[in-house]
């Protein structure tokens, strides 16, 4: 028995032509919560079915709490819960038969299926809704109940495929809080997402991956650290070229400065004396500024610096095909 | 084992909760065939002609078999929206018999043909239709009734997979089950269709327990057609089941 909750070796999954997964390798360790960050069509749900069970890889081997996901799948279906991309609640039941119905299913007796049923109501703040039918629920209420129905049976490893997703600020917070919470007790959650700031508040481990591959793993901090230095932005006032801002501003860097929506955005490697001497050169340029400030890179800049840069090649490797 | 018959139990315990909640389908099992049944008996009844028999004790029998096999498709239907719906996902990652879906599907879909039959039954009494042999005759071909439209439950547990959508699964229905009802002695005698349909209608499965029931009930000839109706019930569970299970093995969600 080793301590990681998560070991996928090179895992392959084909749909006809399409390598949904094509290759991943990734550990996530007991207790942590590994975060799945792509775009869309990156292959999450499909590690997510793989993990949990559902569809069987091509190659490799994926194992969880030592269970393999093909060969001991019906021991390693007690260990886990999952919440999918999209609710899966029954709409005729009412949300209380729906989680009596799979504590049940997990061999829990009617009586105490409900108990539990009841507690995972209020967490969720749905006790007033406990007895209606969930087609009377609202989008985000359904996604609240999909998530209790994957906690019935406190599993040690749950998959959440964008859990997030569709939910109001308010929930979405009090999510957070509940996912923390089972982090607190020890629970290993994987969990994919689209929202940067998601993963960057609840994932220690965040994996980037893009057609199928993985493209970028490591804590939130080292992943910015890649990008290097810092991120300094100017908004000119109206009027102002920005081009001419850029012309000026690009010697402070290695890289040339770039222009979007009027904002002047530079990678600079120190920070020291940068905001001086940026104002110094855009006065001197008689260029007026609104605001400016410098800030550490975000995760939303290196998502988009690593999937930016797949994409390319994506669009490489297609005009090959077509040529 | 043990998990098998719990787990069935209560996934048809829980499409049995569904049904007052999802009104359309109890009318399919309620309101429709007692309309069928009125339509046929009071329109078309006066211009069929059935030798040995009142149109309506010739009419009920036949008209059951057709709804019993219809009964089928709320396996079918509900099947293929847990699969769209992403529920199927939820049953296949817990720890439950992986049988007990299909199981459950199947078996509820004897309690709502107990009652669509026992709704026909007491319909047909009271438009004229009377039982013409003993009480355990009569019985027995209710029991007859219910195994074969398990085994068409699992026939269309498999096209309820299979399909992609509900209109799918319904024009199956209209298209292929439909007429298959119809060209059969279920409303009219084979006698009266024209050669070559005549020659299918005889092979049908569908006229071979609808007579085997007009046995049981109104004392029509016994020939095969019992015996028969029982094998055919199990050839189709025996073809069925099992497609229907590999299938749900690999049903994949949205
Ligand atoms: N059942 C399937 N049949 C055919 N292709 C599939 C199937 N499931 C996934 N794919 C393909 O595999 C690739 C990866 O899909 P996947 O759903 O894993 O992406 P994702 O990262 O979850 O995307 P999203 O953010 O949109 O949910 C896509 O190109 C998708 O079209
Ligand atoms: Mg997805």
């Amino acid at each position: 028995m080793t301590d990681q909750a998560i070991e996928i070796e090179g895992l392959v999954k084909h749909f006809g032509d399409v390598r949904a997964l094509d290759g991943v390798d990734l550990l996530a360790e007991q207790g942590q919560v590994l975060g799945l960050l792509g775009p869309n069509g990156a292959g999450k749900t499909t590690l997510v079915r793989v993990l949990a069970t559902l569809i069987k890889p091509d190659a490799g081997t994926a194992r969880v709490l030592d269970f393999d996901v093909q060969h001991d799948a019906a021991a390693l279906r007690e260990q886990i819960g999952l919440a999918g991309q999209y609710a899966a609640v029954d709409e005729n039941l009412t949300g209380l038969e729906n989680l009596t119905m799979v504590g049940r299913l997990y061999g829990e007796p009617r009586r105490s299926a409900k108990a539990r049923g009841m507690e995972l109501l209020e967490r969720f703040d749905l006790l007033d809704a406990a007895s209606r039918p969930t087609k009377t629920y609202s989008g985000g209420m359904r996604r609240r109940l999909d998530l209790a129905a994957a906690l019935v049976a406190r599993p040690p490893v749950l998959f959440l495929d964008e859990p997030t997703t569709g939910l109001d600020p308010r929930s979405r917070l009090s999510l957070w809080a509940v996912i923390e919470g089972l982090v607190a007790e020890g629970t290993t959650v994987l969990l994919t997402t689209q929202y940067l700031e998601e993963a960057d508040r609840l994932a220690d481990t965040i994996a980037v991956i893009d057609h199928g591959r993985l493209i970028a793993e490591g804590t939130s901090d080292q992943l910015k650290d890649r990008l290097g230095g810092e991120r300094l932005e100017v908004r000119l006032e109206d009027g102002a070229d920005p081009h001419l801002a850029v012309a000026v501003l690009s010697a402070m860097a290695d890289e040339p400065a770039t222009v979007e929506d009027g904002l002047v955005r530079l990678s600079v490697r120190e920070r020291h004396g940068v905001i001086a001497e940026a104002v110094r050169r855009l006065s001197d340029a008689d260029l007026g500024v609104e605001d400016l400030a410098l800030r550490r890179p975000t995760l939303d800049d290196v998502f988009l610096a690593l999937t930016g840069h797949v994409a390319e090649e994506h669009a490489d490797q297609e005009e090959e095909q077509a040529a | 084992m043990r998990r098998l018959v719990t787990d069935t139990l209560i996934i048809a315990e829980r499409n049995l909760l569904r049904l007052p909640r999802a009104p359309e389908l109890l009318i399919g099992f309620t309101i429709q065939p007692i309309m069928f049944v009125l339509l046929f008996r009071y329109v078309f009844g006066g211009a069929i002609q059935t030798p040995g028999y009142s149109y309506v004790d010739y009419l009920i029998p036949g008209i059951i078999v057709q709804n019993t096999a219809f009964g089928g498709f709320a396996t079918a239907l509900g099947l293929n929206e847990d699969v769209r719906k992403g529920l199927i996902d939820r049953f296949r990652s817990l720890p439950m018999s992986r049988a007990a879906v299909l199981g459950g599907r199947t078996l509820s879909d004897i309690a709502t043909n107990t009652l669509s039959i026992t709704i026909l039954l007491i319909t047909g009494v009271i438009i004229g239709f009377s039982f013409q042999t003993s009480f355990p005759e009569a019985i027995a071909g209710v029991g007859l009734l219910l195994l074969f439209g398990y085994s068409f439950s699992w026939f269309l547990a498999f096209i309820g997979l299979l399909a992609k959508s509900s209109e799918t699964v319904n024009s199956i229905g209209f298209i292929a089950v439909f007429p298959l009802t119809f060209i059969s002695s279920a409303f009219v005698p084979v006698e009266s269709m024209p050669a070559g349909l005549r020659a299918f209608a005889e092979v049908n499965p569908f006229t071979i327990i609808v007579d085997a029931i007009r046995h049981l009930w109104l004392g029509a000839p016994a020939g095969n057609n019992v015996w028969g109706s029982i094998v055919w019930s199990l050839v189709i569970i025996a073809v069925f089941a099992p497609l229907a299970v590999a299938r749900y093995r690999r049903a994949a969600g949205r």
